[in-house]
Parts: C-alpha cells; structure tokens; sequence
C-alpha cells in the first residue's frame, strides 16, 4: 500500500475511531465506517491538514470512499 | 399541583468523581483546591483553582474513558463530558429505563451552564485567526453550545421530552432544577434530568473573572486555605469545574415504580435584582425576595428552614447574603444552620446551583450540615451557626440552597425529606 494511502488510513482510523481492517478500499465513509455528515467535513479538512492540499467544496462530495479519498489525494498531492 | 421528588443523583467535583465520594469528602472536610495544571498560569494573577481530580477512575479519580469514548469526546468541550458522566451516573442511580414510545416522550432534560465551551470559543478563535476560517471544525459550534448537553444526554438514552437548557450565570444549576421541576409540577414530563455543567478553568476564563475582582489571588501559597466564607481575610472566590445532575420525577410516577425518594423539592423562587452586572445591591432584597418567594411556595415559614447551604462565594457578598437570610429568619437564625461548600469545591459557576442541591439532598439524607472551611473569623455579632471547620450533625426537615448570579439573577432551592 502507497504511503499515501497509509496516511489517509490513520486519520481515518483516529478520526471515525473504527477498525483499522475495516478501511477497505470499497469502505463508504458513512455507509460502512459510521460517519456522519459532520465526521466527513472534517475528514476532508484533516485530508487537506496533512497533505498541504485544498479540496473544493464540490471535490469533497465526490470522496464518498476510502478509495476515492486515495486516489483524489494521489492526484492532487 | 403535582409533587415532585429527587430520585437519581449524579455528580462530579473537584473532590471526586461521584457522589458518595464526593459527598464523603466533603463532610470530612476536604477541600479540591490547588496549583492549576489545566493550563500554564504563569501570564494570569490566580494561580490556583479547584479542578477535578483526572485519574484512571479508581479512588474517586474521573476517568474520561468511563464515560464518553475518545472519537465522540472530540466533539464536544468539557463541560458536555462533565455533564454527560454526572447525567449517566444520575440515570443510573434511578433506574429510570424507559421501554416506551410514550416513557420516552414523558422524560426530558434540562441541563445548563453559565458559560458552556469558552476553551472550545477561546482555542478555535486563535485557530482562525492563524489558519482561516477553512480550517474551524464542523463539530466547534455543537462542541460549545450551551444546550448540547441537554442534547447529548438525550441522545445517549432516547429521552424525547422537553429539551431545555437554562442560562443564568451562577444561578444556572438552580434554576434548570426549579425549571425542571415546574415542568413535572404542570404535567409537561413525568421524569425531568435536571442541572448544570461548567468548565471555565481556562486562561480566558481566569482571566476573565481575574479582570472581574471577582477572584481570590493572594493565597497561592496555600491554595487550600483561599476559599473561605464570611471570614474576615476571605479575597475572593476559587474557580472550581464539575457538574450536578438529579433526576426529578413526579411522585406517584416515582411511587408506582418503586423509585428510591431522595427528597421532595417543596419551593422553588426566584428574583432579578435590577441593580448591577455584578454586585448584589448592599440591603440583599433580591436574595431575601427570592428565599422568601420559595418558601411561600412551599407553604413554609423561615422559622421551618434547618439548613441553608449558601451562596456564600467567598467575596464581598458573603455579608450581604448573610444579612438578608438573618432579616428573613429573625429570631429562629439562632437555631438554623448554614454553611458554604464552596469553601471545599469552589465554585462551580453554571453547576453550582445544582450540585448544592444535591448536598442540601444529602444534608437531608444523613441530618449532617457539611462544614464551612477556612472559617476563622466569623463576622462580628453573626447570629446563625456558619458550621465553622466541622460538620454539624443535626436534625434537617427542611434545607435551603441559595444561588445568586451576575446580571442580578437569583433563585432559591427548598427541598424536604423523601419519607414525607
């Protein structure tokens, strides 16, 4: 697994306090790790925090899994 | 009119986490006073305050693990997980375990607090200005509303009646259980949580209440010996945190399910003293309006109180209160107690009212009259008995809880026996 992958793990983990195995690549932050509306705007401002990135508005709507978190990050960073 | 009881007590304090140990504490004479190590008091001119004792949960310590888990905890300030651990606790304590649409909708939750998240205000205002406003967290206003913890209790244990949250300063606990208590009283819920939670130990704080006078400074030498009311050297009164929570519940309700009945709350009053943001006026008419108007409530004469736990902060006002309860009680002050546990705890702003209330439920409990700590020199020609240093075993029918607050805010506590 990329590094970056292994970051955005961590903060998922510490953030939405789950499993760390449950963080799947297909895992839907709110569907399967428990979020709510509110845990994932701060999921994308800890994203933007660790990576020195800014993620729209519009761009965070798209990252609805861990997967899709990984690969907006990968491509951003 | 409806009755209403006490039946579930919750609380944590400077002493202890937990009531008995709380309260245990207390009768012995401990205080929770000492050097502040919640943050660096080096910049501010109070040194010392009364904070919870954290720990791993044994011996009284407060564990925050034990009562919210760390991802939720990360929402919310500190004076929602001193509320939820008091409310969880005071839930418990009354076997209140609604199993239907209709229990549920019949048991609400009132709890308040002066302040509610000043660190959470004061840490994201200081995050905004260095990082923009992109970086403030969802969670930062639901982390410092004052009714979230109303909010939160309500969610933990599915209690969908009233939802309310009282703001009066230092009079805060008091009134959420007066308020809570009409609430029962007018058929509005049969089961009310009722309280407060603060947590001000914060540079902001301090220097807040710093910049109010309202504060001891002179004592950081003996940290112990700062909280001392009506004494001649008293300089001001120590911050203290916590929270008070007590299930009150309508009577037969609490008869029909066999509940364990604390104390009856007899009185409820209330006044404004339309004089000063933060000075009570000289004559104490507003404190002696509000005791009076929660004993007519009560039906009872001055002449009935046994016990007053008193406002009795530590500061000027000390007088003032003690004045007006002399005026109201005449003659029967000779044989009335009345004592300050801020003198052990602190003051504990927004959950004072409360907590003192649940100590009054105590005094009832035990017939004991908590102490009144660092007490050496009584004002000159004092008349009622201020429990100096010792706790005074006595007979209690009938205590009275104080709370006064800036802005001229004042509400008064009567409350009995539970076997009534």
């Amino acid at each position: 697994m990329s590094d970056i992958a292994d970051r955005v793990k961590k903060i998922v983990v510490e953030h939405l306090g789950v499993e760390e195995d449950k963080v799947i690549e297909s895992a839907s932050f709110i569907d399967d790790l428990g979020a709510d509306s509110l845990d994932t705007v701060e999921l994308v401002m800890a994203f933007e925090e660790e990576f020195g990135i800014e993620i729209p508005d519009d761009a965070a709507e798209t990252i609805q899994t861990f997967g899709d978190a990984v690969k907006f990050i990968q491509e951003a960073a | 009119m409806r009755r209403v009881v006490v039946t579930g007590l919750g609380m944590v304090t400077p002493l202890a986490c937990g009531v008995e140990e709380s309260w245990s504490r207390l009768i012995a004479g401990q205080s929770g006073a000492g050097p502040i190590t919640r943050f660096d008091a080096s910049r501010v001119a109070t040194t010392y305050a009364a904070e919870i004792p954290f720990g791993d949960g044994a011996d009284g310590t407060f564990n925050p693990d034990d009562w919210m888990d760390p991802k939720e905890r990360r929402k919310v300030d500190d004076f929602i997980l001193y509320g939820m651990a008091a409310a969880t606790q005071a839930v418990k304590d009354s076997g209140w375990e609604p199993k239907t649409d209709e229990d549920r909708e019949r048991t609400g939750v009132m709890i308040g607090s002066g302040i509610g998240g000043l660190s959470a205000i004061a840490d994201t205002a200081v995050l905004l200005q260095e990082k923009g406003p992109r970086r403030v967290s969802p969670f930062f206003i639901p982390s410092a509303l004052i009714n979230l913890v109303s909010g939160q209790v309500s969610i933990r244990f599915g209690f969908k009646g009233p939802n309310h949250a009282v703001v009066t300063a230092c009079s805060t606990g008091a009134h959420a259980i007066g308020d809570a208590a009409r609430l029962i009283q007018w058929g509005d819920a049969d089961v009310m949580v009722a309280g407060g939670a603060e947590s001000p130990i914060s540079e902001i704080g301090i220097a807040g209440f710093n910049a109010c006078k309202a504060l001891s400074t002179k004592r950081g030498n003996d940290p112990q010996s700062a909280s001392r009311p009506w004494d001649a050297d008293r300089d001001g009164f120590v911050m203290g945190e916590g929270a008070g929570i007590v299930i009150l519940e309508e009577y037969e309700h609490a008869r029909a399910r066999g509940a364990k009945i604390y104390a009856e709350v007899l009185g409820y009053g209330m006044s404004g003293d339309a004089y000063h943001i933060t000075a009570p006026s000289e004559d104490g008419e507003g404190g002696y309006r509000s005791m009076a108007a929660a004993l007519k409530r009560a039906g009872l004469s001055p002449a009935d109180v046994d016990y007053i736990n008193a406002h009795g902060t530590s500061t000027m006002a000390d007088t003032i209160e003690l004045g007006a309860v002399e005026r109201l009680l005449g003659a029967a002050a000779a044989a009335t107690t009345m004592s300050s546990t801020k003198s052990s705890i602190g003051h504990l702003l927004g959950a004072a009212g409360a907590v003192e209330a649940i100590f009054c439920v105590l005094a009832l409990r035990d017939q004991v009259a908590p102490p009144t700590l660092n007490l050496d020199t009584p004002p000159e020609g004092v008349r009622i008995d201020l429990a100096p240093k010792a706790a005074r075993q006595r007979e209690i029918a009938v205590a009275l809880s104080n709370s006064f607050g800036f802005g001229g805010t004042n509400a008064t506590l009567v409350m009995g026996r539970g076997d009534r």
